[in-house]
């Protein structure tokens, strides 16, 4: 038995998720069924992702041909250390964001079919972490796609049919450029399997073919990740769902195209050949000013804690662009930092708004009084996320700064400083105006938050409390995941070395 | 509606649905199979909704059509598992032959993909349907 599970460990973080929402689907009529089957498949599904952790750990980088099919032919699923850490704190997420609904999923939104979506949702993202086709991982795109937009419509009121229009439009639009590039490479080299590519690729002389497709799926994988240019659809659409889809969606969805980025231009394309490299580093400064400038006129949480996605994914691209080992280890720890603390946030958002009625700033207030442990667990994230020591953050953005000043774009890391200035500002702007401040209102009418809503946000800071004091194993983590990361050869070997045997087909 | 078109609908409702489970079983060397099977039997209900209105037509599926996509999903996940035990990778199909005929899991998949697009289709047709009647 230790042994199968070994062997099929990097088949459960895809089949659990999908199982779950088949049988959440199926018990469409019994909305407990299908709360207790969500739940049940969440803890499966982090246990789950450690073993897959645990088996690439010892084991380095884990693959898997679906149907038997040998590679290139057969689509591959790949596991290496980024990817396995990617699943797990998705997962962990995940189940947060589970138990997060028990308060908070209203009877109408089950309804809307929420437990099966979510189900979906999480298939998807972590089919995009663990795939090693190309097109494959357009197809886990789409899937998530699809979710998504069920997810955001779920009370059915206009504004969540405006921001899912904007949010369908932009990323329609980025998965046709996705799949164009797909095709150029196609045509050039004739094979999707990335680890193939990674072999083909090096050998193929360059052509405007290549430079074309490197570019579109840049472009493609920006508008998924909210880069500076194209970020509009992200905080026109994320404040319109409810919170647990908000937070979700903030924690993974653009984490997903900065992930596909790294990939690609890791494995397939170098950062340092072909111009790439100043575009990237143009895309983060202005991703990371313009997020936080937009955060500074906003008065909802939601829409300030949205701006501020965008403005951390510009730190995250920061290491994509330095591109050296060192710049590279502080994006996979910033990812992971990063996916903890603002789905947090988002909770905390929701908290707030049980608690006060309004995600209002200018309405909100008096919480410091009336809940001071929320205040203390808002503390966490928002500091965190500001980047003051020695919580999760500080280290995060010290990893990617040291790297910016040592891999010569001491511009990048002045600006990185100067933005971390400006995020402590919006988040004090949060603090003294919903738990400082005395309520606006006349009839202080603060509810209690539920135990439900109050154990995932806890949980989610222990782990950045736990990150902040002991950053060593998760440093020492992310430059083994990023030395593998950036050595395609090992990844190629892993793919097809596999040992083929035969199946059971005529 | 039209009196030939009502009667009518029960006859091409009872072929529609025989087509598509026809389409269904050829699949796996012919043209056809889940997909397309599925869609034609999405059909058929659709034009029963269409001639005798949604409720029969909803009656007539018995199950809710997202429970129905449900089933179709878990039924082609379950196909995958037997592959587990041969080769240790999903969705490795197991085939034996009767005669001149081939069964295997994949006919399983095919019939789980079956459902989830008649539910799938049936989902979006009765909610369009039952804003026009309304």
């Amino acid at each position: 038995m230790p042994e199968f599970m070994n062997d099929t460990a990097l088949l459960w973080p895809l089949a659990i998720p999908l199982a779950t929402a088949a049988i959440c689907a199926a018990a469409w009529a019994y909305p407990r069924a299908q709360q207790g089957a969500s739940l049940a498949g969440l803890v499966l599904t982090l246990a789950a992702s450690l073993l897959l952790l645990d088996s690439v750990m010892s084991q380095g980088i884990v693959t898997k041909q679906f149907g038997g099919w040998a590679p290139p032919f057969g689509i591959s699923f790949v596991a290496d250390r980024f990817s396995a850490a990617m699943v797990v704190i998705s997962s962990v997420l995940a189940l947060a964001a589970g138990i997060f609904a028990i308060a908070d999923v209203r009877r109408r939104q089950v309804k809307a079919g929420f437990y099966p979506l979510f189900q979906g949702l999480m298939v998807g993202v972590n089919g995009a972490f663990l795939t090693g086709d190309i097109f494959n991982l357009y197809v886990w795109f789409e899937v998530m796609l699809i979710a998504t937009l069920g997810l955001i419509t779920l009370d059915r009121t206009r504004a969540q049919l405006d921001g899912a229009i904007k949010y369908a439009v932009l990323n329609l639009f980025s998965t046709i450029l996705f799949l164009m590039a797909i095709g150029l490479l196609y045509g050039v080299t004739g094979t999707l399997n990335m680890a193939d590519l990674a072999r083909v690729l090096p050998q193929t002389e360059g052509s405007v073919a290549l430079t074309v497709s490197a570019m579109l799926f840049l472009l493609a994988f920006g508008i998924k990740a909210g880069f500076f240019p194209l970020f509009f659809w992200l905080p026109a659409s994320y404040h319109t769902a409810t919170i647990i889809v908000s937070a979700v969606f903030a924690g993974l969805l653009t984490k997903v195209g900065v992930y596909a980025c790294f990939r690609v231009f890791t494995l397939l394309f170098e950062v340092n050949d072909g111009g790439i490299r100043p575009i990237v580093a143009f895309f983060a400064a202005g991703t990371m000013l313009f997020g936080v400038f937009g955060a500074a006129i906003q008065w909802d949480i939601r829409r300030i804690l949205s701006f501020h996605i965008i403005s951390q994914i510009g730190y995250i691209m920061l290491g994509l662009a330095i591109a050296t080992p060192l710049a590279m280890a502080g994006a996979v720890f910033y990812i992971i930092h990063h996916i903890v603390v603002k789905a947090n946030l988002f909770f905390v958002a929701g908290a707030i708004h049980r608690a006060t009625g309004t995600y209002d700033l200018r309405k909100a207030g008096g919480l410091m009084k009336s809940s001071p442990l929320l205040a203390v667990l808002f503390l966490i994230p928002a500091l965190s996320l500001a980047g003051i020591p020695p919580l999760s953050g500080f280290w995060a953005k010290f990893m990617v700064i040291d790297a910016s000043f040592r891999g010569d774009m001491a511009w990048i890391g002045a600006l990185a400083l100067f933005v971390g200035l400006l995020t402590v500002f919006s988040m004090s702007k949060i603090w003294i105006e919903a738990f400082w401040k005395t309520s606006p209102r006349k009839v202080a009418r603060v509810r209690a938050v539920p135990v439900a809503m109050l154990v995932p946000i806890a949980a989610l800071g222990l782990i950045t409390l736990a990150i902040g004091f002991n950053p060593e194993p998760l440093v020492a983590f992310a430059n083994v995941a990023a030395a593998t990361m950036t050595d395609p050869a090992e990844f190629i070997a892993a793919v097809f070395a596999e040992r083929q045997i035969a199946g059971a087909t005529p | 509606m039209q009196i030939i078109f009502a009667t009518m609908s029960r006859l091409f409702f009872v072929l529609m649905i025989g087509v598509s489970l026809f389409m269904l079983f050829r699949g796996h060397n012919e043209p056809g199979g889940g997909f397309i099977g599925g869609l034609i039997a999405a059909l058929g209900f659709a034009l029963l909704a269409m001639a005798r209105g949604v409720e029969t037509a909803r009656r007539a599926l018995v199950v809710h059509p997202v429970a129905l996509m449900g089933s179709g999903l878990l039924l082609a996940f379950v196909s995958g598992l037997p592959g587990l035990l041969s080769d240790r990778s999903f969705l490795t199909h197991w085939w034996t032959e009767i005669g001149s005929t081939h069964l295997g899991t994949a006919t399983t998949f095919d019939i789980g993909v079956y459902c989830v697009v008649v539910g799938g289709v049936l989902c979006l047709v009765f909610r369009l349907y039952e804003g026009i009647e309304q």
